[in-house]
C-alpha cells in the first residue's frame, strides 16, 4: 500500500482502527517507564526537587508547538491540494495542542513562584507562549462557530499559516531579546546543558507525551471522520424527504 | 504552472510578506520587547530619578548586605557597569551573590534603584549535586554564568 493511499478516509479508517490498540498500549507502557525515571531522577543543585515540574513543562511546551506546526502542513494540504483528511488533521489537533499550551502556561507558572518569584511576567517567552495559546482559542472558536466543514477549513488553515510565524518566535524569544525566563537547555549550540541523569528522563517523557499526542490525535481524527459522515448522511436524508 | 503550484506560489509569497512584516514589527519594539536593561544601558542612557525601571545582572559577590526588616542592599553588575538597589521584603530562594536577578523599581538621585520587585533568574544548566562537585574538584566547573552566558548579564548578541 503505498502512503498515498492514506489519504483515503476509508483506509486511513482501517488502518487506525488496526493501529490504535498497539498504540495505546505503547502509551501506557511509556508512560509508566518514564513516570519511573522522572521519580528517581536526581535533584538539581540549584533547584533541588522542584526541578521534577520540568518534565511536565518541557514536553507540554515542545508538543503545544509541534501542534501548530502539524495544522501549519495540514493548512498547505488544505489549500494547495485541497484535501479534506488535511483539514480533519487540524481540527482534530487544535484542542489537544490547546491542553498542551495550557498545562505549558499553568506548570511554568507553578514553576516560576518558587524559582523566580513570580507567578507571571510580560517577557517575550512568556507573552509569545500565552499568544500561541489564544491563537489556539481562535482556531477552536473557529472551527465551533462554522457549520460547514468546507468553508471553515479555507479559514481555519489560513489562520494556521499566519499563526506559524509565531512559532519562531516562541523557540527564538530567548535568543533575540533578554528574558527572564532562561536560554534553551536541550536543543541549542554546543549540545543539551542538562546532565545526562535528568535529560535522559526528560527526552523519555516527551516521547511518552508525544505518543500520547499521537493517540489523542488519532482517536479524534477517527471522530472526525465519522462525524463528518453523519453529517452527510443526515443531508443526503434530508434532501430525499 | 499547474493551478497547485501557483496556489503554493502564493501561499509561500504571502507567507514571506508576513514574516518580513512581523519580522520588521519586531525590530521596531525591540526596545520594549526586552525584560530587563543591563547596568551598562542605565549608565549611557543617564536616565533622570523617578524613572521605573527593571535592570538585570548578576548580584555582585561581596556586594549583599542584609539589614533589620528584611531590608537588602546589594550591587547588580554585568561585568562593565554596577547598580546599586535597594530592597525591602522576602527575596526568592535562588536569590544570592553570583546569581542572576533582575530588579524593578524607581531610580533614585545617585543612581540608586529603589526596587519593589526582585526576581532571581537561573541559567539553562540543570545537574544533580554531585555533577556539580566532580566538575568543581576537576576544575572544569565555570563559576556564575557571567562569562557561559551572555543573556542573564544583559548583553545583546
Amino acid at each position: 500500500m503505498a502512503i498515498i493511499d492514506l489519504a483515503n478516509p476509508t483506509r486511513f479508517l482501517a488502518l487506525t482502527n488496526r493501529v490504535l490498540p498497539w498504540l495505546a498500549a505503547l502509551t501506557v507502557i511509556v508512560f509508566a517507564y518514564a513516570l519511573y525515571r522522572v521519580a528517581y531522577a536526581p535533584d538539581d543543585y540549584q533547584q533541588g526537587a522542584t526541578v521534577k515540574i520540568m518534565f511536565l513543562h518541557v514536553p507540554a511546551a515542545w508538543l503545544a508547538m509541534m501542534g501548530w506546526g502539524l495544522m501549519t502542513v495540514a493548512a498547505f494540504g488544505t489549500l494547495v491540494w485541497r484535501h479534506p483528511l488535511a483539514d480533519v488533521t487540524a481540527k482534530a489537533a487544535a484542542p489537544i495542542g490547546a491542553a498542551f499550551t495550557f498545562i505549558c502556561l499553568v506548570t511554568g507558572s507553578l514553576w516560576g513562584r518558587p524559582m523566580w518569584g513570580t507567578y507571571w511576567v510580560w517577557d517575550a517567552r512568556l507573552t509569545s507562549v500565552l499568544v500561541l495559546f489564544l491563537l489556539y482559542l481562535g482556531m477552536l472558536a473557529l472551527y465551533w462557530t462554522a457549520d460547514d466543514p468546507n468553508r471553515s477549513a479555507r479559514a481555519a488553515a489560513i489562520l494556521a499559516l499566519v499563526g506559524a510565524i509565531n512559532i519562531p518566535i516562541i523557540k527564538f524569544s530567548v535568543d533575540w531579546w533578554n528574558t527572564l525566563h532562561q536560554p534553551a537547555s536541550v536543543l541549542r549550540m554546543g549540545g543539551s546543558a542538562i546532565d545526562a541523569s535528568i535529560l535522559v528522563p526528560l527526552l523519555v517523557m516527551a516521547l511518552a507525551f508525544t505518543l500520547l499526542f499521537l493517540l489523542l490525535l488519532l482517536l479524534a481524527m477517527r471522530n472526525e471522520i465519522l462525524r463528518r459522515r453523519v453529517r452527510s448522511m443526515r443531508m443526503m436524508q434530508a434532501a430525499s424527504i | 504552472m499547474t493551478r497547485k503550484q501557483r496556489r503554493l506560489t502564493l501561499i509561500g509569497g504571502s507567507l514571506a510578506v508576513l514574516g518580513v512584516a512581523a519580522a520588521l514589527v519586531l525590530f521596531a519594539l525591540k526596545d520594549s520587547i526586552v525584560f530587563f536593561n543591563s547596568p551598562t544601558d542605565v549608565v549611557e542612557k543617564q536616565l533622570a530619578p523617578g524613572t521605573r525601571i527593571r535592570i538585570g545582572g548578576l548580584v555582585e559577590p561581596g556586594s549583599l548586605k542584609k539589614g533589620d526588616n528584611l531590608q537588602v542592599s546589594f550591587k547588580v553588575t554585568d561585568g562593565a557597569h554596577e547598580v546599586s538597589v535597594r530592597y525591602q521584603g522576602i527575596v526568592p530562594d535562588l536569590f544570592r551573590e553570583g546569581q542572576g536577578v533582575v530588579a524593578e523599581g524607581k531610580l533614585e538621585a545617585g543612581g540608586l534603584l529603589a526596587a519593589d520587585t526582585v526576581l532571581a533568574k537561573h541559567d539553562e544548566r540543570y545537574m544533580p549535586r554531585e555533577v556539580v562537585d566532580a566538575l568543581k574538584k576537576s576544575g572544569r566547573w565555570q563559576e556564575g554564568e557571567m562569562n557561559a552566558d551572555a543573556h542573564v548579564v544583559g548583553k545583546k548578541p
